[in-house]
């Protein structure tokens, strides 16, 4: 039997991941899109620059991750205009879980990693459901080689329990090239178990400075 | 078409008296092929429509013109891709009303068509097409080619060489292997006509007859359909009965 929803949805497949530091922010995504076990192209964006100090990955169904994207990009761009600002990593953040549970009854399928700089130039991080609900940690990832890169980076980045008074930081203490090593590391990894990572892996680095891309070669198998 | 969306697949809806929603295909065109190449972009499809399993239209143009730097080729329901080709129309025309020396590229198509096909699929009425765009436009780096491709839900792509339908499956992995860039015309329609030779033997819903089409900075071009050579000479297919057993 076939249902009225089935078709609407497909997962193009991919893995996110950001991770925050003292003051900067590593988000990478690889660059595969998928549909069952063909892949389309070998060569597609995740990533969208928000804001300068705000970027966004995101994995799952593509036509929805690129009318989010566009969606997002376009409020950014109207606060600009009202508010002669950029929008903060944190704003953002609160306006990308109220667009995503907007259409909680006919969800984006975007599983979302938010990271940037926060108002006082530290790194941030915001991981995302499908349906907005988000919370702020040190680190994480989402998509399909997830859960074999999130127990590692538990294990690299120990995050402090947020039940600790007085509040620890959740930020690594790892330095910005240690934490995009670690990233290629990760990626490596999940591409060789999961048959949707592969083919190239973007890296975007936000500190003071200004945003810094980087591109590394994944397995094509 | 899409390999998850089966043709036959009943997904029809009733949403209140008088009303349908979503739909199966009836008739529909089976891969569209395309590739870059020196002077612009290549693309080639058979001429043939599908009534099911029947090989019902046979001399049906799946590539269009649209505008002055684009083509576009579909596969799946041959009628939604005639109305596509109506809201191009209506696009280009307004376009070209504006009098202002500008004219919509093949990127801005793609952008155009991706939007249409995604928000039918937000109404649960969707075109039921997988659209190939090409062209070639000045841009700030000079003539620039563009290939992309767009599914019935909104999944959308650049790519130097693009197949639907069987074509990915069958034609992705040879132009994969043999695509180089700046190919000539004559190369890239030898490696056009190769995949179509496999989809030919190997596709059910295909027919030996095609047209191949180009678009370049002089415009676009579509030549009389044509068949390809054929070769059946197996020695297994002579007297097939030859080693059986029993009354057939």
């Amino acid at each position: 039997m076939s249902r009225r929803g089935d078709w609407v949805y497909e997962n193009n497949g991919g893995t996110c991941v950001a991770i925050a530091g003292a003051d900067y922010c590593v988000v990478a995504a690889d660059t595969r899109l998928s549909v069952g076990y063909n892949i389309l192209t070998r060569d597609h964006s995740k990533i969208c620059e928000l804001a300068d100090k705000c970027v966004l990955a995101s994995s799952g169904f593509q036509g929805d991750i690129k009318a989010l994207h566009k969606n997002l990009a376009a409020r950014e761009l109207l606060y600009q205009h009202q508010h002669n600002k950029r929008m903060s990593c944190p704003a953002m953040a609160q306006l990308l879980s109220n667009t995503l549970y907007y259409k909680r009854f006919f969800p984006y399928y975007a599983f979302n990693v938010l990271g940037g700089l926060d108002s006082e130039g530290k790194g941030c991080v915001f991981t995302y459901d499908a349906v907005g609900s988000y919370e702020r940690t040190g680190y994480s990832t989402q998509g399909t080689g997830s859960s074999l890169i999130m127990p590692v980076l538990d294990n690299q980045l120990k995050s402090p329990s947020p039940l600790l008074l007085p509040a620890k930081d959740a930020v690594t203490p790892l330095s910005e090239s240690e934490a995009v090593d670690l990233v290629k590391d990760v990626f490596a990894s999940a591409t060789e178990r999961d048959i949707y990572t592969g083919d190239k892996l973007e890296i975007v680095v936000i500190n003071k400075a200004g945003m810094k891309r980087e591109y590394i070669d994944l397995r094509k198998d | 078409m899409d390999g998850s969306h089966a043709s036959g697949s009943k997904v029809a809806a009733a949403d209140g008296p008088g009303t349908q929603r979503t739909q199966y295909p009836y008739v529909t065109g089976t891969s569209i092929i395309a590739l870059k190449y020196k002077d612009g972009v290549i693309m080639a499809s058979d001429t043939g429509a599908s009534y099911g399993s029947t090989l019902r239209y046979k001399s049906v143009e799946r590539i269009k013109a649209v505008g002055k730097h684009s083509l576009i080729g579909a596969s799946g329901e041959y009628s939604d891709f005639q109305e596509i080709l109506r809201y191009l129309d209506e696009l280009t025309l307004s376009d070209h009303m504006w009098d202002d020396g500008n004219s919509l590229g093949p990127k801005e198509i793609h952008s155009y068509l991706t939007r249409v096909m995604y928000n039918r699929r937000n109404k649960f009425d969707p075109l039921w097409n997988s659209l190939v765009l090409g062209g070639v436009k000045k841009g700030p780096k000079g003539e620039e080619k563009y290939l992309g491709m767009v599914n019935m839900i909104g999944t959308h792509f650049e790519e130097n060489h693009i197949a639907t339908g069987f074509g990915n499956h069958l034609a992705i992995p040879i132009l994969r292997a043999e695509w180089r860039e700046d190919m000539t015309f004559e190369e890239a329609v030898k490696l056009v006509e190769k995949c179509l030779l496999v989809l030919l033997y190997r596709d059910r819903s295909s027919i030996n007859k095609f047209q191949i089409a180009k678009i370049t900075t002089e415009g676009a071009t579509i030549y009389p359909p044509y068949s390809l050579k054929t070769y059946w000479g197996f020695s297994a297919f002579e007297n097939p009965s030859q080693g059986a057993v029993g009354s057939w």
